[in-house]
């Protein structure tokens, strides 16, 4: 009997038959494997399974306890969604690729181990680059090669940890690191945060996203960054690094969002910052922030999807992603708008929307851990969150300026998916319960006190005030912005400059110089060499043959003169020899 | 119904309205924050009734202004073919 199926599994067999699928029997499956996966999470108990004996080392593939589970669920609940929302793609490789990306965040997730961790880690890399190459565009593809490079990267990084930490101490089991401050912890968490995009390791993502596929922006946005968090929680509480790495990460994010103009890079931004909050979450290490990091890193996962849904649909039917382009899309795109609103409300922290029930629980966290600071930033970026996706991208893309674009709602399938997530973003913000039963602690939080939604409601509207005060200086502006992969876009330039010019001239002239005085010194002296051998020593064993041949013929030629008498005298000598000879054996 | 709700938001002639509407809900918030149980206060601003609505305004003021200073005079933000 099967006692555990591991999700991954379904997903990584599930790929293998789509190409063997066309039309709606490959639709049908689409559904069914994430549908499955939703079944194998439900009824899964905790425990450990799947273990295998690799090499001396124990390899433990399901580790099921009440944090990989909360995980699982959200992983697998967005596999359905995005497969929904992706339902009309006709391009095979995007869900092979998607679906192996869900089976390595779910690998990742269910690990119990390093090495199947790190493993599934780079399957989750791999497979999530196709996504970007998929749109077959020369940006797509220069910024896919980007992403994969750094992910290599970060995973050679998180190898190197892994590999010096289990010679160290002998085991490989996932667990709390010990905060000795080893090169290999931090080897470790410098793979892990780069998946997580804090900065300065974070340019992959703004720089990858925007140029994804529309459908496969939406499962990137929900996997590589909330599986970073996960191990970030299972590895690294309680590093107080992270505290202030966090901080600074919903801020930064924040910040760009001001400045961005491309609408899917602005919601990256923002993915930076809301991921800063789980990060920051996960540096307090108390147990109020990390239910706080874990829940919100579930409630991320659905309405960030939902954000990127709600782009992606616009970009699909206008193919333009610009917001100075966009705008009065209010008119032929109303249920598109309604739908991203309400995640937008939901990222804003909005009562009775998601982010309400768990990003205030990491703020609380950090102020009952007196981080007064850190609850007052982590506040501040709160509102520039929903004066960003709440208010800034749907004001210039569905209001403001009428860009005179008349399109029509986006195809059904994708209205079904963001009405999914929308149903649960605002399910769970109106009953929070469900969700902090499945958090890794128990959960002493009550988000819906009167002080709490005032406060909350405060700070959002007169955010909003603030917006339309200032509406003029908000006005998007036609540029892109310099981010920390300016250092390996220009950098490789730089590079390539320095191999093309300096280091080519010196190279050039290294080779002049072995050329005229080293290889011709060389070539000049074999060749005096080969002279001195071949006509000494060849020539004379060769030539002393050949004058003794020659030698011998012409006194054997002397012989042959024609006289007869000479004949003869060879034949008398001859006789008297032969005679002699006979006399001497015989008589003597 | 939802088509309604969007395309009355999105008509500028009812932005007169809108704006009534704001504000209205910008008071009720405002006045109700006096009104409301502090059991979880554990700083001192959380203490003070409208501290949600100053802060919020404030935050949002800041971060457009120093945001758009770091990118026109930081030198982030770039013309569209910088990387090309």
């Amino acid at each position: 009997m099967i006692d555990w199926v591991h999700p991954s599994i379904l997903f990584i067999l599930g790929a293998c038959v789509i190409p063997f699928l066309r039309g709606k029997l490959q639709q049908i499956w689409l559904l069914t494997i994430p549908v499955l996966a939703v079944l194998s999470v439900y009824s899964m108990t905790q425990g450990s399974f799947w273990g295998v004996n690799f090499l001396d080392n124990q390899l433990l593939f399901g580790k099921v306890d009440k944090l990989s589970t909360v995980f699982a669920w959200v992983f697998s609940i967005m596999s359905c969604i995005g497969m929904v929302y992706a339902l009309h793609v006709k391009d095979s490789g995007q869900h092979v690729s998607a679906y192996l990306y869900i089976a390595g965040s779910l690998g990742v997730t269910f690990a119990g181990d390093f090495f199947s961790l790190f493993i599934f880690w780079e399957l989750m890399a791999f497979a999530s680059a196709y996504l970007i190459f998929a749109k077959r565009e020369k940006a797509a593809t220069e910024a896919g090669y980007r992403y994969i490079l750094v992910h290599i990267f970060g995973g050679v990084c998180l190898l190197g940890g892994i590999i010096i930490h289990s010679i160290q101490t002998q085991s490989i089991a996932v667990g709390p690191l010990p905060q000795d401050g080893s090169f290999a912890f931090y080897l470790i968490l410098v793979g892990v945060i780069l998946n997580a995009a804090v900065p300065p390791l974070h340019a992959w993502l703004t720089d990858a996203y925007p140029e994804g596929t529309v459908t496969g922006s939406v499962f990137m946005s929900a996997f590589t960054t909330k599986t970073a968090v996960y191990v970030l929680v299972r590895v690294f509480p309680g590093t107080e690094l992270l505290v202030y790495m966090g901080t600074i990460m919903a801020l930064y994010g924040v910040v760009y969002a001001v400045l961005e103009n491309d609408c899917r890079r602005l919601l990256a931004y923002h993915i930076i910052s809301q991921v800063g909050y789980m990060v920051a979450g996960v540096g307090i290490g108390t147990d109020m922030s990390l239910n706080g990091s874990v829940s919100h890193a579930f409630a991320h996962i659905l309405y960030k999807g939902l954000l990127f849904m709600g782009a992606g649909s616009v970009i699909y039917m206008t193919g333009k992603r610009k917001l100075t382009e966009l705008g009065g899309l209010y008119k032929t795109m109303p249920i598109t708008l309604t739908l991203y609103m309400i995640g937008g409300f939901a990222i804003s922290a909005f009562p009775l929307f998601s982010g309400f029930v768990t990003k205030s629980m990491v703020v609380s966290g950090a102020a009952h851990d007196h981080r007064p600071a850190v609850a007052l930033l982590l506040t501040l970026a709160s509102a520039g969150t929903f004066l960003h996706t709440g208010l800034k991208l749907p004001y210039y893309m569905f209001f403001g300026k009428d860009s005179g674009i008349r399109t029509k709602e986006p195809p059904l399938n994708m209205l079904i998916a963001m009405g999914m997530a929308a149903f649960l973003c605002i399910g769970i913000g109106v009953l929070p319960g469900p969700l902090y039963h499945l958090l890794p602690f128990p959960v002493h939080f009550e988000p819906y006190t009167g002080d709490h939604v005032t406060s909350a409601l405060g700070i959002l509207l007169f955010t909003g005030l603030g917006f339309f005060m200032l509406l003029k200086k908000l006005d998007p502006e036609p540029t892109i912005s310099a981010d920390t992969d300016w250092f390996y876009r220009k950098g490789s330039r730089v590079f390539m400059w320095f191999a093309n010019k300096p280091l080519t001239i010196y190279e050039n002239y290294l080779t002049n110089i072995y050329n005229t005085w080293f290889s011709r010194g060389v070539i000049k002296s074999s060749d005096y060499l080969g002279f001195v051998f071949d006509s000494k020593f060849i020539d004379g064993i060769v030539n002393g043959f050949a004058r003794f041949f020659v030698g011998l013929s012409s006194e054997l030629r002397r012989a042959h003169n024609g006289l007869i008498r000479g004949y003869a005298y060879c034949m008398l000598s001859a006789t008297v020899v032969i005679i002699g000879y006979y006399l001497f054996k015989h008589v003597m | 119904m939802i088509g309604k709700i969007v395309n009355f938001i999105g008509d500028s002639k009812n932005a007169g309205k809108l704006k009534k509407i704001g504000y209205v809900a910008l008071v009720v918030t405002f006045i109700s924050d006096f009104f409301v149980h502090r059991e979880h206060a554990i700083y001192i601003w959380d203490k003070i009734p409208g501290w949600g609505a100053f802060y919020g305004f404030i935050s949002c003021v800041l971060i457009i202004i120093i945001s758009k200073f770091i990118g026109h005079q930081g030198g982030i933000m770039k013309k569209e073919d910088y990387y090309d």
